[in-house]
C-alpha cells in the first residue's frame, strides 16, 4: 500500500499528436484552396426593348479598336489618354450619351477590357458592346460605314 | 547550494506544445471558411481592370483558355468542355429557361483574340442571358 501511494503519476492527456493531425489538415486545406476570382466588370445590359433600339447612333461616341493601342474614336485615331479626355468632354455635354465599343476580331481581349475599364472609370452609364453580327445588322441600317 | 542543485535536477526540460494544437485548429477553421470549391478550374491569366464589382457567387462561368478552348459550368456542377460556340447556345438557352436571372461570367484569358469573346457574347445574348459579367483581376498601377 505504501508503494502505490509513492508511485504518483500526474494524469495527462496525450496531446502531442493533436498538432500533427491539425497541421496535416491545414496542409490539405491550403493545397485545395482555390482563391476564386469573383470580381469583374459587369455589363449594363441593353434591354431588349424595340423602342430603345433607336439610340440615335450618330449621336453615340463610336470607339473602334483596330489593334493594340490603336483606337479610332469617331473615326479619329487617338491614344488612350486622348480618348479619355475626349469622352470626358462628351459626357460633360450629355451624361447619358451612349458609347459604342467595337472591337476587331484579331485584337487581344485585354485591349478591349482596357477601354471598357476606362469608360467605367469615366462613369459612362451607357456602354454598348455590339457583337460582330449586331454590327452587321446595324450596317444594314447605315449605322456603321 | 545543495538546495538549488536538487531543484534544477528535478526539472525535466520540456517544450510547451499544448497551445500548438489550438493555433493549428484556428488555422484549419480559417482555411475551411475561405476555401470555396469552385467548379471552374481552367487556369487563365485574367485581364486587369481598376473597376471591379462583386459578381454573384453562383453564376455560370464560360471559360476561354489561352488556347481558345471553351468550357462551361452552371456554377454547381463540374465544368465540361464545349467543342463549338454554337454548343454553348443550347446550354445557355436551357439554363435561362429555368433561371431567367442567372448571371453569366466570361472568364477569358487576356491574350485570346476578341473574336472568341465576341462569339460567346453573341451566344449569350441571342439565347436570352440578361446578366453578363467579365471576370478581371486587380490592376497593378505603376508608380506615378
Amino acid at each position: 500500500m505504501k508503494l502505490r501511494s509513492r508511485l504518483q503519476r500526474s494524469p495527462e492527456v496525450p496531446t502531442s499528436s493533436m498538432a500533427d493531425i491539425a497541421f496535416l489538415l491545414i496542409i490539405f486545406f491550403m493545397l485545395t484552396a482555390v482563391f476564386t476570382s469573383n470580381r469583374g466588370l459587369q455589363f449594363a445590359f441593353p434591354k431588349e426593348d424595340p423602342t430603345r433600339l433607336d439610340v440615335q447612333p450618330e449621336e453615340a461616341v463610336h470607339i473602334k479598336i483596330t489593334g493594340e493601342a490603336q483606337y479610332l474614336v469617331d473615326k479619329t485615331p487617338m491614344s488612350l489618354e486622348a480618348m479619355s479626355s475626349y469622352v470626358q468632354g462628351k459626357m460633360g455635354q450629355n451624361p447619358s450619351k451612349p458609347v459604342i465599343i467595337q472591337t476587331q476580331g484579331h485584337v487581344p481581349y485585354r485591349v478591349m477590357i482596357d477601354v471598357f475599364d476606362l469608360l467605367r472609370q469615366l462613369e459612362v452609364k451607357n456602354i454598348s458592346v455590339p457583337t460582330e453580327s449586331e454590327v452587321e445588322r446595324w450596317k444594314a441600317f447605315g449605322v456603321f460605314e | 547550494m545543495k538546495l538549488r542543485r536538487k531543484q534544477s535536477a528535478a526539472l525535466v526540460p520540456r517544450i510547451p506544445t499544448a497551445s500548438m494544437a489550438d493555433i493549428a485548429f484556428l488555422l484549419i477553421i480559417f482555411f475551411m471558411l475561405t476555401t470555396s470549391f469552385s467548379p471552374e478550374r481552367t487556369s487563365v491569366s485574367l485581364p486587369e481592370s481598376e473597376i471591379r464589382t462583386e459578381v454573384s457567387k453562383d453564376a455560370a462561368i464560360v471559360a476561354i483558355s489561352p488556347q481558345g478552348e471553351i468550357s462551361f459550368t452552371d456554377g454547381e456542377t463540374a465544368a465540361f468542355p464545349l467543342a463549338t460556340v454554337a454548343e454553348l447556345g443550347a446550354v445557355v438557352k436551357a439554363l435561362v429557361a429555368v433561371m431567367p436571372r442567372k448571371e453569366f461570367l466570361i472568364k477569358a484569358d487576356r491574350s485570346v483574340r476578341y473574336q472568341l469573346v465576341d462569339g460567346v457574347l453573341e451566344q449569350l445574348r441571342t439565347n436570352g442571358a440578361r446578366r453578363i459579367g467579365l471576370l478581371t483581376e486587380r490592376e497593378v498601377k505603376e508608380s506615378g
